[in-house]
This record gives structure tokens, C-alpha cells and sequence, in this order.
């Protein structure tokens, strides 16, 4: 498989960065090596081979339905780029 | 000799003789730190007036004759991926460069609870992705070594600042070698625990299904006792194992009479440097004089490790990242034309380019038609690489090869490069995706720059790692080694 | 109206909050009405390394209504990450599932005019409840209040079964019905803890093909969802008539206005890039547990409505109106208590009492009185 400069775009675009024209050249030549380098992976037969989502075979961490303290209102706050009212500010989402 | 090449011992012996307070002792390091940091570069905010405070504290108590946690008195570096009420912590980004936590980690409280003294935090890779620490957007790390190379990453202030002697210990994570590589590089002891050993909470998540917190120190004594303070489970990491956890100073015996080592081929073949594989050899050497015996075995997808890694690792990133995007904490881009705009400036001023290309890599892995091919495949590749280790592990006790292919590179060498960057870890990823401990110890200099040991041992089995460093520690005397700065 | 030559073919997404005391991954309270950002920590807020512990209660909830709406209770289940940025998603990923729901084939039984019909249920999974916007600045900006995010969410999946506006709001009642019965959730949806999406589309009749569909939003009452769907059931056939072409998209009910209107500004084509969250573990849930929950579901609207038939005598509409609520039905119930005459109590409640709330707009969950007085 190969990655176009308008798949970069479109990875972009879901990632939310912004890009510069020459990065966009930049990542879909290295995106492609390292894709291309992955693609190794298909080599190997992984018929019924299940996938490790975690190396531990852990099951049912839970706790129990008990209420614990919130933030005082200062700390929720203290690195809010912009806030008013006891609340986080930012740019409507409509143009 | 600095205060710092005292052994634990005999730093609490001192301090229980009245000879030396912990309050000189941290002056001491802020000293060695003021002396050397300007050109190694290992920390990214200091602690001076909360670690005196502290020492102070730990004086009065000394006083009082109150019971003294287990590394009393110790001054530390915590990496900065690694979170601390009240005290700056960045991930080496720009983009976290004013961020002030407002809870600590779990760790950070073990520390805490153990009387170690936070110093400060340490330089590393942009949000621990990178093998060399030129990815920090700050400033790199020089390798004590030699000023001109790097200290490895991501973990590279982590070890540097032991090398260098501007800490007693520090904490690092790996998420594919990012403590072990920087140790090796380094010449420090690092070590990876099992995954689940240590709680992750409070460690900015790279790749959560890989990321641990591990200690860096000078022997392997010291690592045994900063395991002991922060193994354990932890009911705010729904990953964190619930085992026993043992004495792990009392498995550092000296004995590993009939210990069976395996060697893989794969680890000292092609892409590894003559003079790191002979360092190998003579450690294997020694070993096997102190009743120890090897046997070359085969991991045979070691190969697939670094691909399967990339996918995975930046997959779980690209998620992990995604809460970066300057609506509650972060450094938010000036009037944004509209909350699309300030998610897309925020994130793209806040970033290095290393990061962006994990992000984009692994927002690529997980997308609509792509994920079945890169993403799944990687985690089924992955139950391989497991087997791959299980199945030596039922033959023999441990697993022993190099660190890294390399000794440290020169700073700028590899930058243009992240495939070969990447290649670096050869030896270091399959640990991670198999989750199972990992030590990295010195054994001896090639050209003048130190080569570590890889020492690799089953899930929870951190004593058997830590007996066959310390045993091999005993018998050589490369971890005393520090370099002239 | 020209609806007849077409067939309306309606699914609706509900989402039920669960009533636990603390959120579904942390220990912040999940109360209504709080001050904005007072139940907040660092887990729900998404600081940097923070992780998620799952509330066993809320699985147990979610277990209990799946059961309630006759679901299959999968074996393992396991929690995904739904990636979207929006601001009132602290994470920029909502903790979802994806491919291993708690529940699947599901159905439940309605009534409309007389006509019983059976609607089939895809799924029921459980989630974790967003935070809340509120437009400031003449719509330039927005304030965001993160009490919500993190309350306990099931999202139930209708099939595409349901074929008129009426059906779709005797659809929801009845979910409400059997939520308030089993004791889950407290289904107000005047404050948002019953929420309901749909999808609706038209085909001529005959057609096998299913039409384009809207995704329909903002329907904050019984009523809107009815009038919502209406509306949109007669925006498209006019469309069809004049040989248009229906759009696929998100529309918004404007109640005010009393039409639907499209969303603008939400990305209108999602790749979610659902993958397992690695910070949480699987859930096994093994028969023992299954069969703990099963046995404290309670009696359900419907059996009840069969037990009013048959025990007291009453009229299958008396019925279905007085077991549609469980504060209605339980106070049905306890006036029994005082007298043996069913029928009377029946008319009473179908006559005065609830003559005397539609009048005044109350709902039988503010009812104060008490059986003795």
C-alpha cells in the first residue's frame, strides 16, 4: 500500500494538525517507508493467531460505586487557557 | 570522588552518624547540577526550594528519631512524563510548557512516601518518542561520555543525570527501550519492570499497553531498592497486577550456580557492532565462571518487532495525544478564528515533528480500511513475538544479549532518518511487546563509550534479572566507572 | 399530506444515564444541577495521566436493562475508544463500545391504536456521558461545563423497524417504562437523562431498498420526538414528490419553530477509528453473575399490565395508561390497600387524577399525594 500526499491531508485533517506544504511532502515520503517497512507483516501467516490487546490476562477491574471528593473549583481552573463563569472558554463551534 | 558515589549504605550510615544532614546532601547535587546541568542538560525544571523544605523535614525527623522510609534522604530526578502536584511538568513539549499538575502520580507518592527528594524533572523525548533525546522541544541532553553524543532517549536526562552525578536516582518509563538504550548509552543501570509491576497512573500515557516507570541508577543494589518503593498494585490502574511483591534485596545473593542463560541469535547477529558483541561475549564469560550456563536459542519474529512496535505504539499515541487540544490546559494558539482553528494551531504549534508523524502514522494505522492491515495485524504479531519469549522461558531462567546494536551516536546523525532512528531498538522492543522485565547493566567501554547488558527475565521475575546483574556487578567493576566531565 | 404513497422507516437511538451515585471511571458524584465543574476531577477532566477504573455498579445496571429488553448478555464484553474531537469530550475519545456490546437482540412490544407490534433491539452498550456547551458572546463562543462527562450512559440501538412518529414515541415511553421499572435510571427528559436520536427515511411503498435517511437530533420531550418526526416524515415526501433527492446529514428539531434544521459545523463524515482501550481490562460475565442480576429485575410494565387485566378486571387501555408509569402504577397499587374496589380506583386515576395533571402539566413523578389523603 501506498500513502498519497491527499491520504496525508485527510490523516491530517482527522489528527488535527495543520500542515505546511513541506511537511506534508515530508510525512507522506516517510510515512510510506515506514508503512512500506510494515507491510513485512503480511509476510507472516496470522490465521487464528489472536490479536494481544494486553500481555496481561487481567479481567473485571472494577471498583465499588462510592463517591470520592471532585476538585475545588481553583485547581479545575488553574491551567484553563480561558474560562468565565467557573467554566472553560473557548471559540463557538460554528464559523 | 563526588557525595553521590556513596552506595544507599553508606549515605544512610553517614547520615545516621550525624556526619552529613540531607539537607547538605541535596545541596550538594543542586551544586553538581549548577556545575554540570549547563552542559548535559538533563533537567527541564528544578525543585530547589520544595526539595530544602524537604530535606529540611527529613532532617527533623532524623532528629526526632521517627522511622525512616526506604530511601531516605535520597535526591531524585523524576522523569518529566511523569506527573507532580504543583511542580511543572512538560513531557519535554512546548506544547505542556506551562502545565502545572494538579495531582501526582502514583509513583510520585511512593517516592514521596519512601523520603526520596524530588530534585526536579528531567529532560526526555517530546512525550517519550525518540531513541536519542534530540526530540525534546527545549533543549537535547549530552551524553556525559562524550558531550558531542547523545544520551539515548527517550529516558535521556534520566540517565544522563546519573551518569553525570546530578542525582542519586531517577525515574524513567520505556515504552521500547526508553530507560534501557539511555542506561546503555549511558553507562547506568536501567531497568524496564514487568508490565503491570509498577502503576502507570499518573505517567502521560505514550502507549499504554507498553508504557512502564522504571528506575535508573548507578548498581544494581539501588535499582532493587527503588523497585522495592514503587512495585505495586495500584487500584487506580485498572492495569496494574495484583501480585505478591517480594524482598528484592534479598534475591541479590551472588549465586547463580546452574542459572540457564539463553542467548538469541537474532541479538548478536548482522547490524550489531563487533565491539558491542564482544563486550557480550566477555560478560557471558564471566557468568559462566560463576557457574552460570548459555545456550544460543532462536526468537524467530524478532524481525517483525519493530514494525508490529511503530504500528501499535503510534496507534495507541494518536488516542493518547488527542487530549492535547488546548480547551483545558496546554498552551492554546493566540485568537484561534474558531474552535476548528484552535484545535488545528494549538496542536500544530504544540507539537515537534516527531510527534506529528506518530500521530499521523498511527491515526492512519486506525483508520476506516486501514486498521484490519496495520493495526490488527500488529496485535496478532504481537501474540507471536510472546510466544516467541514463553517458549524460551520454559527451558531457561533468563535471556541475555545486548542492550543496543551501538554505542552512543553523534548528536545530529540521525535526525533526518526516523527509519534507522527507529532500527535502533531492535533489541529492546520485543521485551516491551512481550512485556517482561528487563535490566540493563554496564560491562565494560568500546572506544571509550560504555555498552550495556541486556539481562531479560519471566513476567515477574525481577528477582532473577536483579540476581544475575548483581551477581555479574560483584565480579566486574564497569558500573564504577563514571565518566570525566 | 402525502405520505401514503410512501413508507416511513424510523430507528431511534436512546441513550439511558445510569443512576450510580459516582461516575462511571471516577468517584466524582453524578448529581444533577450541581455548579458547573464542581464534580470534577482529574480522571474526568482527561489531565495528562490520568486512567479509568469501571464503576461495577454501572455494568450491572447495564446488564439489568439489556436483560429488561430481552437481550442476549454477551460473555466478554470490552470497552473501545469512539476518537472525535469536541469540546465537551475531554479526552478528544469517548470510552464506547464497539464490536463486544454488553447486550444484542433485544426486542420489546408496543401498542398503537390497539395494534401490537414487536420492535427488535441490535444492541445495548454501555458508555461514558460527555460534558455540556452553552452558547455565550451572541454564539461566538462557548463555555464548557464538565459535571456531566463520565455519568454512566447505556445507548440502545432500535432496528429499523419502527414505521410511524407515533410508533416511535410509544417506542420510547415504553423503554422509559421499563427503565423507571428496573430501577436504572431516573429517565427525565427534561433534564437529559433519557435522550433520544432517530434515524428516519421514506421509501415508495413496495420498495425493498431503504430511502436516504436524516439523522434527527434535539428532541428533548415525548412530544418533539413525535413532532420532530412528523416534520421530517413531511419535509421528505415533499421532496420525493418533486422528484428531489433526499440528503443524507444531521437535522436538529427546532421546537420553538417547529421544524427541523440542519447541523452545520458538525463534521458530517466520522472516522472514529474505534480501537480497544488498552487502559481498560475485558468483563467476563460469567452465569452466576448473570443470573444475580436477572433475579432482581422486577416486574416489568407489560406483566404488570397482564396482572391488572386479570386480577382486577381492568380494561386493557386503563391498563396499558396506568402501568405506562411506575409511580402511577405503584400508587394504583397501594390504594388497594384501603379498598377492594379496583375499577373505581381505576376510573378515578384515568378520570380526575390524570385529567387534573394534563390540565396543569405534571407529570405523576411530582405527585405528592398520598393514598390516605
Amino acid at each position: 500500500m501506498s500513502i498519497t500526499t491527499k491520504d496525508v491531508q485527510h490523516v491530517a485533517k482527522l489528527a488535527r494538525l495543520n500542515l505546511s506544504e513541506d511537511e506534508e511532502q515530508m510525512f507522506t515520503e516517510q510515512l510510506n517507508a515506514i508503512l512500506q517497512y510494515a507491510d513485512q507483516l503480511n509476510e507472516l501467516d496470522t490465521e487464528g493467531i489472536e490479536p494481544t490487546t494486553h500481555v496481561l490476562h487481567l479481567s473485571n477491574v472494577m471498583r465499588n460505586d462510592e463517591q470520592r471528593e471532585s476538585l475545588p473549583i481553583e485547581k479545575v481552573l488553574l491551567n484553563a487557557p480561558d474560562e468565565e463563569d467557573n467554566q472553560f472558554k473557548v471559540p463557538a463551534v460554528l464559523e | 570522588m563526588s557525595l553521590l558515589d556513596n552506595t544507599l549504605q553508606e549515605l544512610h550510615n553517614k547520615l545516621n552518624a550525624k556526619e552529613l544532614s540531607v539537607l547538605e546532601l541535596v545541596n550538594q547535587t543542586f551544586k553538581m547540577i549548577s556545575e554540570r546541568d549547563g552542559r548535559v542538560g538533563a533537567y527541564l525544571t528544578l525543585n530547589e526550594e520544595g526539595a530544602r523544605n524537604a530535606a529540611r523535614r527529613l532532617d527533623d525527623k532524623l532528629a526526632a528519631g521517627e522511622e525512616r522510609g526506604l530511601l531516605f534522604g535520597l535526591p531524585a530526578g523524576i522523569k518529566d512524563n511523569i506527573v507532580t502536584e504543583g511542580l511543572r511538568t512538560t513531557c519535554a513539549s512546548q506544547f505542556l510548557s506551562n502545565f502545572n499538575p494538579v495531582y501526582d502520580a502514583t509513583v510520585t507518592r511512593k517516592l514521596r512516601e519512601a523520603d526520596a527528594i524530588t530534585l526536579g524533572k528531567l529532560n526526555m523525548d517530546e512525550f517519550a518518542m525518540g531513541g536519542s533525546n534530540e526530540n525534546s522541544s527545549f533543549h537535547p541532553v549530552h551524553n556525559p561520555w562524550d558531550l558531542d553524543r547523545v544520551p539515548g532517549g527517550s529516558s535521556g536526562g534520566s540517565a544522563a543525570a546519573v551518569a553525570a552525578g546530578e542525582a542519586y536516582f531517577t525515574l524513567g518509563s520505556d515504552t521500547g527501550g526508553s530507560i534501557r538504550q539511555p542506561a546503555s548509552y549511558c553507562g547506568v543501570v536501567g531497568l524496564k519492570p514487568t508490565y503491570g509491576l509498577v502503576s502507570r497512573f499518573g505517567l502521560v500515557a505514550f502507549a499504554s499497553s507498553l508504557d512502564q516507570i522504571g528506575p535508573v541508577t548507578k548498581n544494581v543494589e539501588d535499582s532493587a531498592y527503588v523497585l522495592q518503593a514503587i512495585a505495586g498494585y495500584d487500584k487506580m490502574d485498572s492495569t496494574s497486577a495484583d501480585v505478591q511483591i517480594p524482598d528484592y534485596l534479598s534475591s541479590l545473593t551472588g549465586d547463580i550456580r546452574g542459572l540457564r542463560i539463553a542467548v538469541p541469535k537474532e541479538y548478536m547477529g548482522e547490524g550489531i557492532d563487533a565491539s558491542v558483541k564482544e563486550k557480550v561475549m566477555s560478560a557471558l564469560k564471566v557468568l559462566e565462571d560463576l557457574g552460570a550456563v548459555w545456550e544460543e536459542v532462536s526468537l524467530p519474529h524478532t524481525d517483525y518487532a519493530v514494525a508490529t512496535y511503530y504500528l501499535l505504539a503510534s496507534s495507541e499515541a494518536s488516542s493518547n495525544l488527542a487530549r492535547f487540544d488546548g480547551v483545558r490546559y496546554g498552551v492554546r494558539a493566540e485568537n484561534p478564528s474558531n474552535l476548528l482553528d484552535l484545535y488545528h494551531e494549538s496542536r500544530s504549534q504544540g507539537f515537534g515533528p516527531e510527534v506529528k508523524r506518530r500521530i499521523m502514522l498511527g491515526t492512519y494505522a486506525l483508520s476506516s480500511g486501514y486498521y484490519d492491515a496495520y493495526y490488527l495485524q500488529a496485535q496478532k504479531v504481537r501474540t507471536l513475538i510472546k510466544r516467541d519469549f514463553d517458549q524460551v522461558f520454559e527451558k531457561y531462567d533468563v535471556i541475555i544479549g545486548p542492550t543496543a546494536p551501538t554505542t552512543a551516536f553523534k548528536l545530529g546523525s540521525q535526525v533526518d532518518d526516523p527509519l534507522t532512528m527507529y532500527l535502533n531498538d531492535i533489541l529492546t522492543i520485543p521485551v516491551s511487546l512481550a512485556g517482561v522485565p528487563a535490566i540493563s547493566i554496564p560491562c565494560g567501554l568500546a572506544d571509550g563509550l560504555p555498552v550495556g547488558l541486556q539481562i531479560i527475565g519471566k513476567a515477574f521475575d525481577e528477582s532473577a534479572v536483579l540476581r544475575v546483574a548483581h551477581a555479574y556487578e560483584q565480579h566486574t567493576d564497569h558500573h564504577k566507572q563514571r565518566p570525566t566531565l | 399530506m402525502s405520505t401514503s404513497k410512501y413508507e416511513t422507516v424510523i430507528g431511534l437511538e436512546v441513550h439511558v444515564e445510569l443512576h450510580t451515585e459516582s461516575k462511571i471511571f471516577c468517584g466524582c458524584s453524578t448529581e444533577f444541577g450541581a455548579p458547573p465543574n464542581t464534580h470534577t476531577c482529574p480522571i474526568c477532566l482527561g489531565h495528562p495521566g490520568v486512567l479509568p477504573v469501571l464503576n461495577r455498579q454501572a455494568l450491572e445496571y447495564a446488564i439489568k436493562a439489556a436483560m429488561a429488553i430481552n437481550c442476549t448478555i454477551a460473555d466478554v464484553s470490552k470497552f473501545d475508544r469512539k476518537n472525535y474531537f469536541y469540546p465537551d469530550s475531554p479526552k478528544a475519545y469517548q470510552i464506547s463500545q464497539f464490536d463486544q456490546p454488553i447486550g444484542e437482540n433485544g426486542w420489546i412490544d408496543i401498542e398503537v391504536n390497539g395494534q401490537k407490534k414487536r420492535i427488535g433491539i441490535t444492541r445495548l452498550h454501555l458508555e461514558e456521558d460527555a460534558g455540556k456547551l452553552t452558547h455565550v458572546d451572541g454564539g461566538y463562543a462557548s463555555l464548557v461545563d464538565f459535571n456531566r462527562v463520565g455519568t454512566p450512559l447505556v445507548e440502545i440501538v432500535s432496528e429499523p423497524e419502527i414505521s410511524s412518529p407515533e410508533e416511535a414515541r410509544a417506542y420510547l415511553e415504553k423503554i422509559r417504562a421499563i427503565m423507571q421499572y428496573c430501577g436504572v435510571s431516573d429517565v427525565k427528559m427534561e433534564e437529559g437523562s433519557l435522550r433520544c436520536d432517530a434515524n428516519i427515511s421514506l421509501r415508495p411503498v413496495g420498495q425493498q431498498k431503504l430511502g436516504t435517511r436524516a439523522e434527527l437530533k434535539n428532541m428533548n420531550s415525548f412530544r418533539g420526538v413525535q413532532k420532530g418526526l412528523e416534520y421530517e416524515e413531511f419535509r421528505q415526501a415533499e421532496i420525493l414528490d418533486e422528484g428531489g433527492v433526499v440528503v443524507q446529514e444531521t437535522r436538529r428539531w427546532d421546537e420553538a419553530k417547529g421544524k427541523t434544521l440542519t447541523m452545520r459545523g458538525k463534521e458530517q463524515a466520522h472516522d472514529y477509528r474505534y480501537f480497544p482501550d488498552p487502559d481498560l481490562v475485558k468483563m467476563h460475565i460469567d452465569q452466576d453473575f448473570k443470573d444475580r442480576v436477572r433475579a432482581s429485575i422486577p416486574e416489568l410494565p407489560d406483566a404488570r399490565k397482564v396482572r391488572y387485566a386479570a386480577e382486577y378486571g381492568l380494561p386493557d387501555y386503563d391498563a396499558q395508561v396506568i402501568t405506562s408509569s411506575k409511580p402511577l402504577a405503584d400508587f394504583f397499587e397501594d390504594s388497594l390497600k384501603y379498598t377492594s374496589d379496583a375499577k373505581a380506583v381505576s376510573n378515578w386515576i384515568m378520570g380526575e387524577l390524570l385529567g387534573y395533571l394534563n390540565s396543569n402539566s405534571l407529570s405523576c413523578r411530582k405527585l405528592k399525594l398520598r393514598v390516605k389523603d
